[in-house]
Formats: structure tokens, C-alpha cells, sequence
């Protein structure tokens, strides 16, 4: 009850605060875009339009989810705490992880609008442009909603933890953009120059797969650019994909352990914290 | 009596520095009670610990039955609080805050929007609390504070900001709650105000509780004198009168005033000598010492022990 009250605020809150309306704008556009720009270079014969814009749409969920994620959910603690509103929230009859946990789901509800209205506008367009859908594709890009939303849920648990562990916003907010530059950008290129120099003789499958795993943005790149056949011959990561011992169950384990772990660290950090 | 707050032995310290230091109090049903002390002196850090929002170094808290340290909160339906500068989501309009912290206490929105008028909020609480002045964030924290009936109510320097009829108005208010069974605990610099107000005083320095006690029990307490102001007719402006005590403080004050410091247990007497002297006396002021004069005594004897 308590939780669903939290939840209720903090989706008003981000009503009001035009967070809803930035978020679906910024990501309808670039969906629409890419929904036009990106079928320019295939054409339109013979391709399945639906799985062209999944695999561009993907690739820019992996930059911006993360960054939308990070931005809403940095502040949520440490912000509150420094605005002094926290103060008078904690000392009402609701218990910390309570509060953390109504601020997740409305933040994810907000996360989750923004992504199912945003993309969807792409299928729409498509669907009025006269495309030709057939429902293996519709279910690809289900799936590839879904798990931009689990996506977008790790990142928003990992903004969290920052938020409990640090002591201003400032510092909140360097650490998510690290966090972001190192998750998105850095960790691939290192591990692409790792294993060119490595040339397969000390990084087994098995490692990679680990090294794969232990990156959120990997574990939704797989999920969605080798889980369907039809997508993946597009994506060209269909040679990985035979390779890959790594099953979709697997990389949304994998994805809901990204984000159930730093929401507990989170709690039990914000349930120590004194203010 | 029954207490509805417990400290005992609290200490809290944060790195070095000893914010309160060995405190111990009950507080009762229906008692108003002012704790005063200059800043940092351990006022706000004494109510963060009994709601839990920080944990005693030592020592143990009660608060309405729960342990607020071990995270117990059943009891906080029946408490307010409201901290030094409270602040709000500014977003979000007055009526809606009110609402979000009514639900919170499952109390019906209708009554808890009926508080926002009682403090004064009326027309004001539909717009957006980021259009507010620090008196209209005062009174919203003030109606936030009063919701569902508190049998506790935790107030950090509640009047500051509020106009003087407001402030009037919030006195009546939680003297009303108090004898309804309330315990109120207030912290404040005005002490004028508080003087008249709370039966009870809880002096604080550097995390010490140096006095608590009413304000009767502090002054016997102190042995401060009781100013007694004799405007006397046909005097010299220099000249004392010949029944003024030798060994009490006599000074004279612009022209016709004579002013005695009297210790508590020599006020009649020396009524009694001043009226016995003839009718030279016009008027008289008896002065008892005020909860400044109190507050400044209990300080300095405070500073002065070891």
C-alpha cells in the first residue's frame, strides 16, 4: 500500500516535471528517424522492414536507455536527502525500502511509457507507410521492447546504489556518467582489443561468455541481435550467434540480476544511511 | 502519567564531535514541552534520533512503544513532525503534498485538505508549493505536522517565518492537542514566547542537558533574584530609601524608581517593609526572572563546571 502510494507521487512527479513527455519525445523521434533514414540504404525489396528498424532501434536503445535510466533515477535518494524532503518523508509510517522500492516502479513506469510509446510509434509509421508485417517480426520486436525496459531497469537500479552510497549530487552524477561511458562505450572496446590481441589462446568460451554476462549492455546486445534468426542475419552477428552458447533465458537471468542486485544493495545501503 | 516518549542515557556522536551527550527524559501525555538550547546545541539531533532517521552511539530510545533505531515505525501514524526549514516537492501543488502525506497515514484526504484552511493555506494551496514564501511552506509543514490526531508532535523551531497572528493561532492550535493528551516538544529561540506556553523547558548546551523542570522548578533552581520596581515619591535622585535592605542590590532607575534584586524567599518581606515605611510608595512591579534570564543562567553555570 505504502509502496503503491510512493509509486503513484512519483509517476505524478514525473508528470508534471515533463520527465513523461521528454523521454517519449526524444525517443518517438529517433525511433521515427531511424525508421526512415534506416531503410534507405536496404531498400525496400525482399527485406523485412520490421527487422531492420529492431536492429537499429536496439542500437540506439544501448546508448540512450542507459542515459535516460541514469538520469532519472541518480538523484533519487542523495537529491531528496539534499533537498531535505527526504527528512520529513522517512519520519512518516513507511519503511526505507518502501520508499526505494515505489520509486523504482514509478520510475520504470515512466521508463517503460516512454520506450512502448516511443518505439511503437516506428510500427505505427511503418504500418501506415503500407509495410508488409508478418508476426515473427511483431514478436521480435516485443521481445526487443521488453528488454529495453529490463534494460532500462538495471540502469535505473544502478543509479540507485550511487545515489545511496554518495554524499551530494554532484558526485552522483559523475559516477553515472563514468558508469555509463565505461558500461556503453569502454568495456566493448576493451574487450574487442582483448581478445584480438588474445587471438583465442587464453580467453576460452567459456570466459567470454562471463566477460559477456557481466555487462548489462552485452547481455541486451545478445538478447536482441542473436535471440531471433530472421534478426540476427541483418544484425551480422549471426556467426556469433551459432558461437555463443549463451540462451535468451539465460542473458534475461543474467539482465534481472543486473537489476534485482544493485536495487537490494541499494535498499540495505539507503537503510544504513543516516540523514 | 503515562510517557509516550523515552531517552535514556542517549549519546550521539559524529566523529569527534559529541552532539548529545548522555540525555535522559520521559515525556508525558499532555505535557507541552520547550526544549531550548543555542545552535548546535543537540535540539534537532534529539528528534532525528526519535524518529529513527539517525541511531543513538549509546543508549536507547521509546517512542510511542517503538524502537525508531531499529527501524520500528508502527507508531509513527500517531506522530508529527516538523523539521527546521522544511522543505517540499515543488512541483507538486499544496493540496496535492497534503494529499500524498494524508494517504501515508491512511487518513481521509477531505479531512487532512480541511487542515491546509486551518493554517491558513486556503486559496494559496492549489498552486505549486515552488511558488511559496517561506511563511506559506511553514504553515503547509505546520497542517503536514497536525495530521490524524498525533499523540506525539516533534516541532523544530515551528514559529519561525509564521506572521504573530499565525503564530498565535498555532499555539492555540497544539495547546488544544496537548490537552487533548498530546505531547508536544518544541524547540525554539523565542523563548518570550514559549514562557507563558510550555509547562516544561528542557535547557540543552553543547549535547548536555544542563535543567528540565517547569519554569517554577527552574527558577527555584536558579535562586535568580525577583526584580521588585518601587516608584517612590520625594526622593533624591542619588538618595536610597532608609527601609531598602542592606545586604540586597538596591539601584535607582530614571529618577523615581527604585529597583531591589530580591532573592526568591525575601520578596514579601520586603513588601512588607516598603509599604511599612508610609505611603512615599506609588506603585509597585514585582519582576520574576524571565526564561531568558533562566536560559542565560543555566548556561553559564554549565560552562562553568568541569
Amino acid at each position: 500500500m505504502n509502496v503503491l502510494i510512493i509509486v503513484a507521487k512519483e509517476i505524478h512527479q514525473a508528470i508534471r516535471n515533463r520527465w513523461v513527455l521528454a523521454a517519449t519525445l526524444l525517443l518517438a523521434g529517433l525511433a521515427l528517424s531511424l525508421t526512415f533514414l534506416g531503410s534507405a540504404p536496404t531498400g525496400n525489396v525482399g527485406v523485412r522492414a520490421l527487422d531492420v528498424v529492431i536492429v537499429s532501434l536496439s542500437s540506439l536503445t544501448i546508448f540512450l536507455v542507459p542515459l535516460i535510466a541514469l538520469l532519472i533515477s541518480h538523484d533519487a535518494i542523495v537529491g531528496e536527502m539534499e533537498r531535505g524532503t527526504m527528512l520529513l518523508l522517512l519520519s512518516y509510517p513507511v519503511a526505507r525500502w518502501q520508499v526505494l522500492l515505489g520509486k523504482f516502479l514509478g520510475h520504470l513506469a515512466v521508463l517503460g511509457f516512454a520506450t512502448c510509446l516511443g518505439y511503437g510509434a516506428a510500427v505505427g509509421a511503418l504500418a501506415a507507410t503500407g509495410s508488409d508485417i508478418d508476426s515473427d517480426s511483431l514478436l521480435a520486436f516485443a521481445a526487443m521492447v521488453g528488454s529495453s525496459v529490463l534494460f532500462g531497469a538495471a540502469f535505473v537500479a544502478i543509479g540507485y546504489l550511487v545515489s545511496a552510497l554518495v554524499r551530494d549530487r554532484g558526485t552522483a552524477a559523475g559516477i553515472c556518467i563514468g558508469l555509463w561511458l565505461l558500461l556503453v562505450l569502454i568495456y566493448d572496446m576493451a574487450l574487442l582489443g582483448v581478445l584480438a590481441l588474445d587471438q583465442g589462446r587464453s580467453i576460452s568460451a567459456t570466459v567470454l561468455n562471463a566477460l559477456l554476462l557481466s555487462n548489462p549492455t552485452d547481455a541486451y546486445r545478445l538478447i536482441n541481435l542473436t535471440g531471433f534468426a530472421n534478426v540476427s542475419t541483418f544484425a551480422g552477428m549471426a556467426g556469433l550467434a551459432q558461437s555463443t552458447s549463451l540462451t535468451v533465458p539465460v542473458l534475461l537471468t543474467a539482465l534481472l540480476c543486473w537489476t534485482l542486485l544493485p536495487l537490494g544493495l541499494a535498499a540495505l545501503a539507503f537503510s544504513r544511511r543516516e540523514l | 502519567m503515562t510517557g509516550t516518549v523515552r531517552v535514556s542515557d542517549v549519546s550521539k556522536a559524529y566523529g569527534q564531535v559529541k552532539a548529545v551527550c548522555d540525555a535522559s527524559f520521559t515525556l508525558g501525555q499532555g505535557e507541552l514541552v520547550a526544549l531550548i538550547g543555542h545552535n548546535g546545541a543537540g535540539k534537532t539531533t534529539l528528534m532525528k534520533l526519535m524518529l529513527g532517521l539517525i541511531r543513538p552511539t549509546s543508549g536507547s530510545i521509546e517512542v510511542l512503544g517503538d524502537n525508531p533505531a531499529a527501524g520500528e515505525f508502527a507508531g509513527r501514524r500517531q506522530l508529527g513532525y516538523l523539521p527546521e526549514n522544511v522543505s517540499f516537492d515543488p512541483a507538486l501543488t499544496g493540496r496535492e503534498t497534503q494529499a500524498f502525506y494524508a494517504r501515508l497515514k491512511r487518513e481521509p484526504v477531505a479531512k487532512a485538505l480541511e487542515l491546509l484552511d486551518a493554517v491558513g493555506l486556503g486559496a494559496a494551496s492549489r498552486r505549486r508549493v515552488s511558488t511559496y514564501s517561506k511563511g506559506m511552506r511553514q504553515r503547509l509543514g505546520l497542517a503536514q505536522a497536525l495530521l490524524g490526531q498525533p499523540r506525539v508532535l516533534l516541532l523544530d523551531e515551528p514559529t519561525t517565518g509564521l506572521d504573530p497572528e499565525l503564530r498565535q493561532t498555532f499555539y492555540d492550535i497544539i495547546a488544544r492537542l496537548a490537552a487533548g493528551g498530546a505531547t508536544v516538544l518544541l524547540s525554539s529561540h523565542a523563548l518570550t514566547e514559549l514562557e507563558e506556553r510550555a509547562g516544561r523547558v528542557i535547557i540543552m548546551n553543547r549535547g548536555i542537558k544542563v535543567a528540565d523542570g517547569s519554569i517554577d522548578e527552574l527558577r527555584r533552581l536558579a535562586r535568580l533574584p525577583t526584580r521588585i520596581r518601587l516608584r517612590v515619591a520625594g526622593l533624591a535622585p542619588s538618595e536610597m530609601p532608609g527601609w531598602a535592605p542592606k545586604d540586597a542590590t538596591c539601584r535607582r532607575l530614571n529618577g523615581h524608581i527604585v529597583e531591589i534584586d530580591a532573592a526568591p524567599e525575601r520578596k514579601l518581606e520586603l513588601l512588607h517593609r516598603a509599604t511599612a515605611a508610609g505611603n512615599s510608595v506609588e506603585d509597585v512591579d514585582v519582576v520574576p526572572p524571565t526564561l531568558d534570564e533562566l536560559y542565560a543562567h543555566f548556561l553559564r553555570q554549565s560552562e562553568q563546571a568541569p
